[in-house]
């Protein structure tokens, strides 16, 4: 098991904390000491997903390294609004150096950690979608092929928002950004483009690979637990909702993050050397209507006549996902409890259908959309 | 200058910048009124209870406690109660209601195995209040007046306590040493009881007694009758005579088919009783439709399961040594049964009417200001009939008649009798608003269907007077408390503490003020009130 299952019914099981546990059993973010990594007064906007995710990956680090972490940050939303210069709401060691080389610069942190003996401090290298997919691409995969230890967290929130709601490689079709015009034949971001990160760390067979949202927050701290447990080069994706930059209300943060893995059409799952070895299952499945409609970058499929063809695209990428990752549970999967499923191999969130689990397997099958 | 190359700066953290500053709207803690507490008619604070039961151990001392604070009777309670709170309880739209009935019965039965005693009394005031009636309206009435620190003596017309708790509801529903229990813990608080004291005239026994108030709660015990022409050797009893005589050493003779004659809990209970005294038919004979009986659903059930027969639209016409005329009936278009002239013969050796219950009111006779209407005496919302210091509730006044609305109408007439004793108006605090099922974000309960009672085999039942729903144990009960969704009410999940992305909610840890919102930071995003599981955080706009 990845963290002791909580053996009572009720609200306990999927809320941040709860008086009736014993403290050991409550999440990072419930105790009084978390180390609130970034702290207030940064200037992320109302209902910042990503602010919440990397405190969420931040204080769960700290406390697995008993608090030695250095973090590089590439630039973006995440470095721009944490740390205007004088001021910043990082309180742990934190170093911004460029868009494209974050990940490069944890290398060399780790390098010269090395040299210096003192490989109890750890390493954390961190962007939005924009720094990671794209621009800090080639440094990325170079740190995974050469297997640097290092944890690369990429806070997934689909463009680049830092400027302006441009598209990049990790926005999703049908979505509007500034670049990708909701008009013509096939309005916003085009389907059959893009990239999906988390399957390309996977070809780098590296020690671990893990995706995860802000809705589950136990999920996401057991990820970065174990992730501090492994040496060597591990990446962990992680889905934060942007309310300026998809549209959709400040206090639906959560919510839309609950909605895009309860549709499948974000597989929340963990890999170790390039196989995937536990998902979490959906818990209660919805259509992808629910998860577009609250947000105005997909306003354009919802006027009169609706896209029903768009939607139902979108929703044969969900289908498509459930099936991959096998997402659905399984009738004897016992109970709905977070991280249940995310469990070791035989367990009852056992892997998929074991020819679709090698990443190759998975990325023959992955430009399914330029039909 | 010291400072690095092209630095002029001093580095500073961003908690200089106060961005509270750029809120619209504030997250407040509210707290809603959840809807079981909403629905008790004996004003348990349900939520509340069942809190501190979820903890376990001490947590049901505690948890039992904060029922007596309204209800004395736990266990009673917990066998007895038509249960409002599970009809209304949120998470009957989720997946079932909450058990609370059956929790509330695990709690009074561990107090009676545990011996706890009631709180003792306030100071004395000095003051001396009649109770008329020893049923659950007086003995509810009795105990909170004891504790307000008056003295307080009953007058029971009858050789035992317990009212209608006694007389009317059959063994197998409460066994009659957790009354018992219950009634003594009430004396124990030294409220003198006098028996077979049957109050004629109210004001004289007021001052006989030097008494400063009174209460009245004589309940309603004659049984209805109607008019059946009927031969010599018709046997024909009312269902609460029947009832009562079952408390007595000799068992009724009823034969060996018996008709009951009505549609309310009581006929199921008589119809019950005579297939526990050996009848091998009781047959219910309802001139309405089963789904206009007054009868609740489950006390139906269970006596269908335990072979009682229903004859639906049908009046008794007539009865005759051995034999019924019963008169077809249909509903017309306002749902109002009408003859249809057809007839037919039903075999009875014995015909039970279960038509309801009147008050015997002539204590009251000749009192000035006193107003009696329908049968029943007129109160005041402060329960006090028009005779200045008399008080009156429970089945005798206007009102459901169950157990818990009496011992509900004992509570407030004890605060308001309190407080016209002190000279000073009671006046209840303000009604919160309801926490309604939209305001909860359920997505963060687990699924957990409801622990069933364990229930006593049919077979058994019929034959014997044994308590036929069994209770919860330790491991179950707990089970069912947790499952409470705490609606409109924080019960410290940490997740508003967990999910603001600018740390603007901060954990103090302090028992009652768990939380705290810092509006240096909060930034009025919301996430905090959509996310909290039971509504108990609203967004309230600025003033500008």
């Amino acid at each position: 098991m990845p963290y002791q299952q909580i053996k009572f019914y009720q609200a306990g099981s999927f809320v941040v904390g709860n008086r009736l546990l014993d403290p050991e059993e409550r999440s990072v973010q419930a105790k009084m000491d978390r180390s609130n990594s970034l702290t207030s007064g940064h200037r992320a906007c109302q209902g910042c997903g990503e602010a919440l995710g990397a405190r969420y990956a931040l204080d769960a680090a700290m406390r697995a390294t008993d608090n030695k972490v250095i973090a590089a940050n590439a630039t973006g939303c995440l470095e721009v609004f944490s740390t205007p210069f004088p001021e910043s709401s990082w309180q742990l060691p934190w170093i911004h150096s460029l868009f494209g080389n974050a990940p490069a610069v944890s290398t060399g942190i780790a390098a010269a950690l090395k040299v210096k003996g003192r490989t109890d401090i750890r390493v954390v290298g961190q962007g939005g979608d924009g720094g990671t997919v794209d621009i800090g691409f080639a440094c990325l995969s170079g740190m995974f092929e050469r297997n640097d230890d290092v944890l690369f967290i990429c806070y997934d929130n689909e463009a680049y928002m830092n400027t302006g709601v441009q598209r990049s490689g990790a926005t999703p079709p049908a979505a509007r950004t500034a670049t990708t015009k909701p008009v013509g034949k096939e309005p916003g971001n085009v389907f059959g483009q893009g990239k999906s990160a988390p399957l390309i760390a996977m070809a780098h067979e590296i020690p671990y690979v893990a995706t995860a949202t802000v809705s589950d927050l136990r999920d996401l701290e057991y990820k970065v637990e174990r992730a501090m447990e492994l040496r060597g080069a591990r990446y962990l994706h992680i889905f934060v909702p942007c309310p300026l930059g998809w549209g959709s209300a400040s206090n639906d943060t959560i919510r839309i993050a609950r909605l895009v893995k309860e549709t499948g059409l974000f597989p929340v799952f963990e890999a170790e050397h390039g196989e995937v070895v536990g998902v979490s299952k959906i818990r209660r499945q919805v259509p992808v209507e629910e998860y577009l409609r609250p947000q105005r970058r997909y306003a354009h499929l919802f006027k009169d006549p609706p896209r029903t063809d768009v939607i139902a695209h979108i929703q044969k990428r969900a289908d498509r996902n459930i099936r991959r990752f096998g997402l659905l549970p399984d009738e004897n999967d016992s109970a709905d409890l977070p991280g249940h499923a995310t469990d070791a191999a035989g367990g009852p969130g056992s892997p998929p259908h074991p020819d679709e689990t090698s990443a190759a397997a998975i990325l023959a099958e992955s430009h399914e959309g330029a039909t | 200058m010291d400072k690095p190359f092209a630095i002029t700066l001093d580095v500073g953290t961003s908690l200089a910048n106060k961005t509270g500053s750029w809120r619209t709207e504030r997250a407040v803690y509210s707290d809603r009124l959840p809807p079981c507490n909403n629905a008790c008619p004996a004003g348990e604070n349900i939520q509340r209870w069942l809190y501190h039961a979820e903890e376990g151990g001490d947590g049901y001392e505690r948890a039992w406690r904060q029922i007596m604070e309204d209800n004395p009777f736990p266990a009673i309670m917990g066998r007895v109660c038509y249960h409002p709170c599970e009809t209304s309880c949120n998470r009957g739209q989720l997946d079932e209601a909450v058990g609370i009935n059956s929790v509330e019965r695990f709690l009074g039965d561990e107090a009676i195995r545990q011996g706890w005693k009631a709180e003792p009394a306030a100071a004395p005031t000095g003051k001396h209040v009649l109770v008329v009636g020893a049923g659950p309206s007086g003995l509810s009435a009795a105990y909170h007046l004891r504790r307000l620190g008056h003295d307080v003596t009953i007058h029971e017309a009858g050789p035992m306590t317990g009212g209608m708790m006694r007389f009317g509801i059959p063994k197998y529903r409460l066994p009659r040493d957790v009354l018992d229990a219950e009634v003594q813990r009430i004396l124990d608080m030294g409220v003198r009881l006098e028996l077979n004291r049957k109050v004629t005239n109210v004001l004289d026994s007021m001052r006989e007694g030097g008494f400063d108030a009174a209460f009245l709660a004589i309940g309603a015990h004659i049984g209805k009758r109607a008019y059946i022409p009927a031969g010599e050797a018709a046997r024909i009893v009312d269902a609460v005579t029947l009832l009562r005589s079952m408390e007595g050493e000799e068992r009724p003779l009823l034969g060996r088919r018996v008709v009951v004659y009505g549609g309310g809990n009581t006929a199921m209970d008589a119809a019950r009783t005579a297939k526990r005294l050996g009848a091998e038919e009781a047959i219910v004979v309802y001139r309405r439709t089963r789904d206009r009986m007054p009868a609740h659903d489950f006390e139906v059930e269970e006596a269908e399961e335990e072979g009682v027969m229903m004859k639906w639209l049908s009046t008794i016409k007539q009865a005759d040594g051995g034999k019924l005329v019963l008169e077809k009936m249909e509903l017309d278009e306002t749902g109002f049964p009408q003859p249809t002239g057809e007839v037919e013969e039903l075999e009875a050796d014995s015909l039970v009417l279960a038509l309801g219950q009147e008050a015997d009111l002539s204590l009251l006779d000749g009192i000035p200001g006193i107003e009696v209407e329908d049968g029943v005496v007129q109160v005041g919302p402060n329960m006090m009939t028009g005779h200045a210091g008399i008080f009156a509730g429970g089945d005798m006044v206007p009102a459901e008649r169950t157990v818990t609305v009496g011992i509900g109408h004992g509570k407030k007439a004890a605060r308001h009798v309190d407080g016209w004793l002190r000279g000073a108006e009671y006046r209840p605090p303000p009604k919160h608003q309801l926490a309604t099922f939209d305001t909860l974000n359920t997505w963060y309960y687990a699924d957990a269907p409801r622990t069933m009672q364990p229930q006593l085999e049919v077979a058994r039942r019929r034959s014997t007077f044994e308590e036929v729903v069994g209770g919860l144990d330790e491991d179950n009960a707990l089970f069912e408390a947790r499952r409470c969704m705490s609606c409109g009410t924080c019960f410290s999940c940490d997740n508003c503490y967990g999910v603001c992305p600018d740390n603007a909610v901060l954990k103090l840890g302090l028992p009652g003020e768990e939380y705290a919102i810092d509006y240096d930071y909060c930034k009025g995003c919301g996430i905090c009130v959509q996310e909290c599981p039971s509504g108990a955080i609203e967004m309230v706009p600025e003033t500008i």
